[in-house]
C-alpha cells in the first residue's frame, strides 16, 4: 500500500527542516511509491542527517568563514581582465575582482550589466536592437570626424550617414542638440554640420571642439558598449557600464532580471537586501570561475557582515574592522596610534569580549571551546 | 589548578598631571645616567628606583629582583607647558568652538543639550558617537559668544603644534589657560569624558618617564653602555629644560625664550612621535632616526601586532620534513634528538609512581627518560647522570617530571602561512632516527606542503585541556574533510594514485607470491577466493588485490576520472574500465584513479569519512597509501627522456600544421594591410587582427598537440600519459609541449608586443606581425628552443613569477582584512550568528543551520542517497 503525493508532501510539510532539505526530499519522492513505513524511515534519516550536519555551538564560524574565502586566494590569478562569455566586454575577474568586492568600492573598475528583456521583444533580434542603440551613449564623436577650420574659425562635423541611420538620429536632432548644450548656431549642410562660434582665440575653439565632441545626443550616460547576444531562445544585452536606476525605468527592459556588478548601485536602487545577494552571487561567481568551490555560507556571512547596518560597509579599515567596539582590537589592526589617542580622549572601555583583545591581555579567547564553563557537580556525598 | 584571575575591563584616559606626579616615585632633574663609577645617578633617567635591569641588584621601590619588578614611573617636571602632538588637531577644533573670553561652547544652551542627549543615547546604546561630534565641531562656530558677547577671532593651525589667533602666536600656556575655564558640561558635548580627560591635559606640564625595564640600556663587549632611543630623547628634553628654566630666570630676553621653547617642544615632540610631517626626524650619531613611543607601537613589528597579538612559545622545534608512506596520517616522524629536548609534563600519582620513577631513572640521555623533577615546594631540579638515581628514589607523590617525549604523545604540527585551520593539526608521535620529521604524504594537501626543503613546527601540549582538545579536534582524521566545501581535502597523490591505477586498471593477473608481496604492509588475514586458476596455479586481480582494503559494507557506483563522458554509457562494459561499481567493500568494476583517492576529490574517502567514521577513513588512507607504494614499486615505473619520443611522420605532420598556420598569419595580416578585415563588434581592427591571430595559432598548437597526444596516447605503457591520465600528475597539455608544440608565450594575455619600438626583437623586421616575431613558440622542448624562443619564453615565464609575488602580498592582505572582520563571530546557543556586542549577525547561521564541513558538498543531507537506499534497499538495511 503507497501513499498518495499530497499525503506525503502533507506528511514532510510538518517536519521541522529548512526549506531547502524539504523541497528536495519532495523532489526526490515524486513518482515513487512508498509505503507509510518507508516514508517513517525516510523522514526519520533525514531528521538524523540534518541534526549531525548542525553546526555546534560557540563554533568560530567567522573565523572559518574568512579562511575558507581567504586560503584559496592564494591559488586566485591576477589576471585583471578575461572575457567572460562575451568576448567583447572586459570584465574584472579573479584576485583583484574579489578584493573590489569586499573593499565595497563605490565603483567596480569594470562596471557592467546584463539586461534580459521582456517576452514581447526578448525573441525579436531588431526590436532588440533598437533597444540596444536606445541603451548606448551617443557623443557627437560617434556620429562623424569633428574638424577645425581655421581660416574661417569655424568647426566642421562630418556625419557619417550609416551611423545616423543606425542609431535612428537625424541630422535636425543633431545640431539642435548641438545647440542647446553650446549655444552656438548650427548650420546644417550636405552630410555635415558647420558651427560659426564667436570665439576669438585658436585655444578656445580647441576646447569647444572637445566640448562638443563629448557632447551626449542619446542613450544613457555611462553606457559605453553594448553587445546582444543569444542565450537560449531569446536575446540578453549585455553593457559595458552600468546605470541600473535608468535601464530598469526603460519600456521592453524585464527589471526583475536584469543586474549590475555595481554593488553599491544595487544597495541605492533596489536596497540592502538586494545588495547582500549582490555581493553573494559576485563573490561566489568570482570564485567558481576560477574553479574554486566555497561554500556559499562563507560567503553569506562576509555578505551579512558588510550589509548589517543598512549600507555596504567595507571589509577593512574604513568599514568593519574601524568600527569594532573594542580599542585593542581596532588598535591592533591598523593605524595602531590614532585609535589609543582617540579612545583615551573618549574615555572608552574596553569589555575585552574579542578575539583580538583577550589574546593581548594573554587569557583565554571567548570563543570556541574557550566559551564553555563547566560546573563539576560532585556526586559522591561528602564526609 | 589555580583558577586564573581575569581582566573584566580595561579603561582609556588621559593622565592629569596630578596622576602623573601621584604615580611616580621620583622627579628626574639630572641628564646624567651613570656616574663614573658605572653607578646610576640618583633622580637621573636610570635612577634606582625606577626598576632593575642589572641582575643581581634589587629595586628600590618595591625590592624586586630583575624580572619580577615591572618597573616604576618617573616625572620631569617641564618648565613650560607644552603641546601633545597626538592632540594638536583635537585642540585645535576645542579652541575653535569655545569662547576665547569665558571657555564656554559657542553653542546656545538648547543646541547643546539636545547634543549631548543625542551623544547620551547612542552611547546608551553602544552606538558611534563620532557623527554626533563631528557636528558638534561643524555647528559650533559663532563669531559671538552667546554667554559673554565677546567677539571670537580666527584661530589658525600650523602644523604640527601651533596656533595663531590674528596673526598672533598662542603659546601653550595661553591654549592652557583657555582649555581650563571650559566646563565639565560643555567637553561632554565634544564626546568627552571630563573625569578621564580635561583637554587641558592635553597641554603637558608633567612629563611621565618610563621605567627603566621599557627601556634597558644595553652593555657592549667593550664594556660600553649604549642607551635606548626613548633614553636618548628624554635626555635631550631634561638638557633643554634645565637651559629653558635657567634662561628664564636669568631673564633672558623673550626671543632666546621662544626659541628655546619651541626646541622643547621640538624635543617633546619627537619623543611621541618620531615620524610627524612637517618635523625633522630626530636622528641618532649615525644618522638613524630614533625609535620613539609611537614607532613602537606601530606595524607589523611594533608592539600591538608583533609583541602582543603574537606571542613566542616554549616547547616547540622545527626542522625540514620529508615524507614516509609507511607512517600513518595520523603520525609524525620526530627525530630522536629533538624527542630527547622535548619534554611532556606529568603529575606523580599513586598509580603512575612506578613508571615516572622508570623515566626519572633513566635520566636524560637515555631515552625515554626525564630532563626536571619540580619537587612538590616547587623546586626545578635538572636531571643528570649523576643524580637520576638518587632522584627517582626521592620521588613522590605530588612532584612533577617533563618526561621526554615518546611514541604515542600528541604534538601539533604546522606549516606556514596558515592560511586555514588544517595548517595546524595534532599527530602522534613516533620517534625516529635521522634528523627530519617524517610525514605520510597524503597530508601534504591541508599543509600545502612539498619535500623540496620545506620547514614544519611541532608543538608539545602541555596541559590536560590542550591534550583533550589536540586528541578531539585537531587529529589529522578529524579533519579530512575540509569546512571550506565539505568534502575530502586529505588524500592520496602522486605515486599514490599512479600505483593504485596501475594496480586496478583492467584485469592484471598476480600470482600468490605477488599479491602477497603487494599486501605484504597491508592489514590482511587471507586472500579470497582466486579469480582464476591456470595450470593448477591460482591467480588474483588487482582488484581484488585493491578490494582487500576497503572497508566491509561500502557501496559504491560512479563514473571515474577517465571516463570520458561517452555519450551512451555502456557502465559495466565500458571499455575504458571507467565505470567504478564497489558492492559491500568490494570492487567490482572500474578503475581507482584521483578521482577515487586524490585530496581534493577523493570520492571513496568522502563516502567512508560521511557514511562511517573517521578511523576507518583514516585507515584507509593509511593502505592506500602503503598498498600504492608497494603495486608501484612492484611494477616498476619511471620516465625518461625516450618517452617523450614521436614517429618521424608525425613530426612531419606537426611541422605542417605549424607552417600553414604561419602561413594563414601572415594572410590575415595582409588582410588587414588591404583593409579587407571586418572589424568584430566593439572592437578596432587592430584587436580585431590580434584576436584573429591568436585564435588561429591556439589552433595550430592544439592540432600540433592532438597529434602527439594520439601518439602516445596509443601507448598505454607510456608513463607521462598514466600519470596525465589516472590525474597524478601533469596534464596532455604539458605532454603536448614536450613532445608538439609549446605555443604562443604571452605577456599580459597579449602575444609579446614589447621591446623595441615597432619590433620585439633585433632579429625581426621592423612593423613584423608574424606568428614567430610575437613570440610563438613552434619547437618542442624536446626538440630545444631557438634563441629567440627561448627570449619570449622567458619573458612569459617571468610574468609568471611576478604575478605570483604579486599575488601572495596581496591576498595576504585580503585574507589579515577578512579575519580581523570576522574572528568574533561565533554561533550563540540560541543558534544565531552574534559579534562581540551581541549583535545578532544571522539569525540562523547559514540560513539552515548546517555546518559547512559536516555538509555534503553544501548540501546538508543527502536526500537522493538516503530515499534510494530505502526504497531500493528495503527496511531491513
Amino acid at each position: 500500500m503507497s501513499l498518495s503525493e499530497s499525503s506525503i508532501y502533507a506528511e514532510l510539510d510538518k517536519l521541522a527542516l529548512p526549506y531547502k532539505i524539504v523541497e528536495d526530499l519532495k523532489a526526490n519522492l515524486k513518482g515513487v511509491k512508498i509505503t507509510k513505513k518507508q516514508l517513517d524511515t525516510i523522514i526519520e534519516r533525514t531528521m538524523e542527517a540534518y541534526g549531525k550536519a548542525r553546526v555546534e555551538n560557540c563554533e568560530a564560524v567567522g573565523m572559518v568563514a574568512a579562511q575558507s574565502i581567504g586560503e584559496p586566494g592564494t591559488q586566485m590569478t591576477m589576471r585583471t581582465f578575461h572575457y567572460a562569455g562575451v568576448a567583447e566586454i572586459d570584465v574584472a575577474l579573479g584576485l583583484p575582482r574579489l578584493i573590489e568586492i569586499v573593499d565595497a568600492r563605490r565603483e567596480p573598475s569594470t562596471p557592467m550589466m546584463t539586461i534580459h528583456l521582456s517576452p514581447e521583444i526578448s525573441g525579436n533580434r531588431d526590436a532588440v536592437k533598437k533597444l540596444a542603440w536606445e541603451l548606448e551613449e551617443t557623443t557627437v564623436a560617434d556620429l562623424g570626424t569633428t574638424s577645425t577650420n581655421l581660416a574661417d574659425m569655424t568647426i566642421i562635423i562630418d556625419i557619417n550617414e550609416k551611423q545616423l541611420i543606425q542609431r535612428n538620429m537625424t541630422l535636425q536632432e543633431v545640431s539642435d542638440r548641438i545647440t542647446e548644450e553650446i549655444g552656438y548656431e548650427v548650420t546644417p549642410g550636405e552630410g555635415r554640420l558647420v558651427i560659426h562660434p564667436a570665439e576669438p582665440s585658436y585655444r578656445d575653439l580647441l576646447q569647444l571642439v572637445e566640448k562638443i565632441r563629448a557632447i551626449s545626443l542619446k542613450g544613457i550616460k555611462g553606457i559605453i558598449r553594448v553587445v546582444i547576444r543569444k542565450e537560449e531562445n531569446e536575446y540578453v544585452v549585455y553593457t559595458q557600464g552600468s546605470m541600473l536606476k535608468k535601464v530598469i525605468n526603460i519600456e521592453g527592459v524585464d527589471a526583475a532580471r536584469t543586474k549590475t556588478n555595481n554593488i553599491n548601485e544595487i544597495a541605492e536602487v533596489l536596497g540592502i537586501e538586494a545588495a547582500r545577494n549582490a555581493i553573494i552571487n559576485e563573490a561566489l561567481d568570482t570564485l567558481s570561475e576560477q574553479g574554486l568551490t566555497v561554500d556559499i555560507r562563507h560567503i553569506m556571512l562576509v555578505a551579512d557582515m558588510m550589509t548589517i547596518d543598512g549600507e555596504v560597509k567595507q571589509i577593512g579599515r574604513h568599514g568593519i574592522s574601524g568600527e569594532k567596539a573594542s580599542v585593542l582590537s581596532r588598535a591592533a589592526f591598523e593605524v595602531t596610534v590614532n585609535h589609543l589617542l582617540d579612545a583615551a580622549v573618549a574615555g572608552e572601555v574596553d569589555e575585552l569580549t574579542g578575539v583580538t583583545e583577550n589574546v593581548i591581555v594573554g587569557q583565554p579567547i571567548q570563543l570556541g571551546t574557550g566559551d564553555v564553563e563547566l560546573l563539576a557537580v560532585s556526586t559522591s556525598k561528602k564526609k | 589548578m589555580t583558577s586564573p584571575k581575569r581582566i573584566r575591563k580595561i579603561r582609556f584616559g588621559l593622565l592629569s598631571p596630578a596622576e602623573i606626579r601621584k604615580m611616580s616615585v621620583t622627579k628626574i632633574i639630572t641628564a646624567d645616567t651613570y656616574d663614573d663609577d658605572g653607578y646610576p645617578i640618583d633622580m637621573g633617567l636610570m635612577d634606582p628606583r625606577l626598576g632593575v635591569i642589572d641582575p643581581g641588584l634589587r629595586c628600590r621601590t618595591c625590592g624586586g629582583r630583575p624580572g619580577e619588578c615591572p618597573g616604576h614611573f618617573g616625572h620631569i617636571e617641564l618648565a613650560a607647558p607644552v603641546i601633545h602632538v597626538g592632540f594638536a588637531r583635537l585642540l585645535r577644533k576645542i579652541l575653535r568652538t569655545t569662547c576665547r573670553k569665558c571657555g564656554r561652547l559657542l553653542l546656545d544652551e538648547k543646541t547643546k543639550t539636545d547634543y549631548l542627549r543625542q551623544i547620551k543615547l547612542s552611547q546608551q546604546y553602544g552606538q558611534p558617537i563620532d557623527e554626533i561630534v563631528k557636528n558638534v565641531f561643524k555647528d559650533a562656530k559663532s563669531t559671538t559668544c552667546p554667554y559673554c558677547g565677546e567677539e571670537q577671532k580666527e584661530i589658525k593651525f600650523e602644523k604640527p603644534t601651533g596656533y595663531l589667533e590674528d596673526g598672533h602666536k598662542l603659546m601653550p600656556t595661553d591654549v592652557r589657560d583657555r582649555l581650563e575655564m571650559i566646563p565639565d558640561d560643555d567637553i561632554e558635548v565634544f564626546g568627552m569624558d571630563p573625569k578621564n580627560a580635561r583637554p587641558e591635559w592635553m597641554v603637558l606640564t608633567v612629563l611621565p618617564v618610563p621605567p627603566v625595564t621599557v627601556r634597558p640600556s644595553i652593555t657592549l663587549e667593550s664594556g660600553q653602555r649604549s642607551e635606548d632611543d626613548l633614553t636618548h630623547k628624554l635626555v635631550d628634553i631634561i638638557r633643554i629644560n634645565q637651559r629653558f628654566q635657567e634662561n628664564r630666570d636669568a631673564g633672558a630676553p623673550q626671543l632666546i625664550i621662544e626659541d628655546l621653547w619651541e626646541l622643547l617642544q621640538y624635543h617633546v615632540t619627537t619623543y611621541m612621535d618620531n615620524a610627524v610631517s612637517g618635523v625633522p626626524p630626530a636622528r641618532h650619531r649615525s644618522g638613524r632616526p630614533l625609535k620613539t613611543l609611537s614607532q613602537r607601537l606601530k606595524g607589523k613589528e611594533g608592539r600591538f601586532r608583533g609583541s602582543l597579538s603574537g606571542k613566542r612559545v616554549n616547547f616547540s622545534a622545527r626542522t625540514v620534513i620529508s615524507p614516509d608512506p609507511n607512517l600513518s596520517v595520523n603520525e609524525v616522524g620526530v627525530p630522536m634528538k629533538i624527542a630527547r629536548e622535548m619534554t611532556v609534563p606529568v603529575t606523580v600519582t599513586p598509580f603512575n609512581i612506578e613508571a615516572v620513577r622508570e623515566f626519572v631513572r633513566r635520566g636524560s640521555d637515555n631515552w625515554p627518560g626525564a630532563n626536571y623533577v619540580k619537587r612538590a615546594d616547587g623546586r626545578r631540579l635538572k636531571i643528570t647522570d649523576k643524580n637520576c638515581a638518587e632522584l627517582a628514589e626521592a620521588l613522590e607523590v605530588g612532584w612533577k617530571i617533563d618526561r621526554q617525549l615518546k611514541d604515542g604523545d600528541i604534538v601539533l604540527f604546522n606549516r606556514q602561512p596558515s592560511l586555514h585551520r588544517m595548517s595546524i593539526m595534532s599527530h602522534f608521535v613516533r620517534v625516529m632516527p635521522h634528523k627530519t620529521f617524517r610525514l605520510n604524504p597524503a597530508v601534504c594537501a591541508p599543509y600545502n606542503a612539498d619535500f623540496d626543503g620545506d620547514e614544519m613546527n611541532l608543538h608539545v601540549p602541555q596541559t590536560m585541556e590542550a591534550l583533550a582538545e589536540a586528541r578531539i579536534l585537531m587529529l589529522v582524521q578529524e579533519n579530512i574533510l575540509s569546512p571550506r566545501f565539505g568534502g575530502p581535502i586529505i588524500g592520496g597523490l602522486h605515486d599514490h594514485i599512479s600505483g593504485i591505477y596501475l594496480l586496478t586498471k583492467g584485469y592484471r593477473m598476480f600470482s600468490e607470491a605477488d599479491a602477497l608481496e603487494i599486501l605484504s604492509k597491508v592489514k590482511l588475514h587471507e586472500l579470497p577466493e582466486p579469480a582464476e586458476v591456470r595450470d593448477g596455479v591460482k591467480y588474483w586481480t588487482g582488484k581484488q588485490i585493491f578490494s582487500q582494503i576497503l572497508p566491509k559494507g561500502l557501496d559504491m557506483t560512479y563514473q571515474a576520472k577517465i571516463c570520458e563522458n561517452c555519450d551512451v554509457c555502456k557502465k559495466e562494459e565500458c571499455e575504458r574500465d571507467a565505470y567504478v561499481v564497489i558492492r559491500d567493500g568490494d570492487l567490482k568494476c572500474g578503475t581507482i584513479d584521483e578521482k577515487a583517492i586524490g585530496a581534493f576529490s577523493g570520492k571513496i574517502l568522502d563516502r567512508i569519512v560521511k557514511t562511517m567514521d573517521v578511523q576507518t577513513a583514516s585507515a584507509f588512507l593509511d593502505e592506500v597509501t602503503r598498498l600504492a607504494i608497494r603495486a608501484i614499486t612492484h611494477r616498476g615505473f619511471s620516465y625518461g627522456i625516450s618517452d617523450t619520443d614521436i614517429p618521424r611522420e608525425s613530426v612531419a605532420q606537426i611541422t605542417e600544421i605549424v607552417l600553414n598556420s604561419e602561413k594563414q598569419v601572415r594572410k590575415l595580416i595582409e588582410a588587414h594591410d588591404r583593409g579587407e578585415l571586418e572589424a568584430l563588434p566593439g572592437r578596432t581592427l587592430d584587436e580585431t587582427l590580434e584576436m584573429r591571430i591568436m585564435q588561429e595559432l591556439a589552433k595550430a598548437r592544439d592540432a600540433a598537440g592532438a597529434i602527439a597526444g594520439k601518439f602516445l596516447g596509443s601507448q598505454g605503457d607510456n608513463s607521462a600519459v598514466i600519470m596525465a591520465r589516472s590525474g597524478a600528475r601533469g596534464s596532455f597539455l604539458n605532454l603536448t609541449q614536450m613532445a608538439g608544440c609549446v605555443g604562443q608565450q604571452s605577456v599580459r594575455g597579449e602575444r609579446i608586443m614589447r621591446g623595441y619600438g615597432d619590433r620585439t626583437l633585433p632579429h625581426f623586421l621592423p612593423g613584423d606581425r608574424g606568428a614567430d616575431a610575437r613570440g610563438f613558440v613552434e619547437s618542442s622542448y624536446k626538440k630545444g628552443l631557438n634563441p629567440t624562443e627561448f627570449f619570449f619564453h622567458a619573458m612569459g615565464g617571468r610574468e609568471g613569477l611576478v604575478d605570483t609575488a604579486v599575488r601572495t602580498s596581496q591576498s595576504g592582505y585580503l585574507q589579515r582584512r577578512l579575519v580581523n572582520a570576522l574572528q568574533d563571530l561565533e554561533v550563540k546557543y540560541d543558534g544565531s550568528v552574534r559579534e562581540t556586542r551581541g549583535v545578532i549577525v544571522q539569525f540562523m547561521y547559514g540560513e539552515d543551520g548546517v555546518d559547512p564541513m559536516k555538509s555534503d558538498y553544501g548540501e546538508g543531507v543527502n536526500v537522493p542517497r538516503i530515499v534510494e537506499s530505502v526504497v531500493n534497499g528495503g527496511e531491513s538495511k
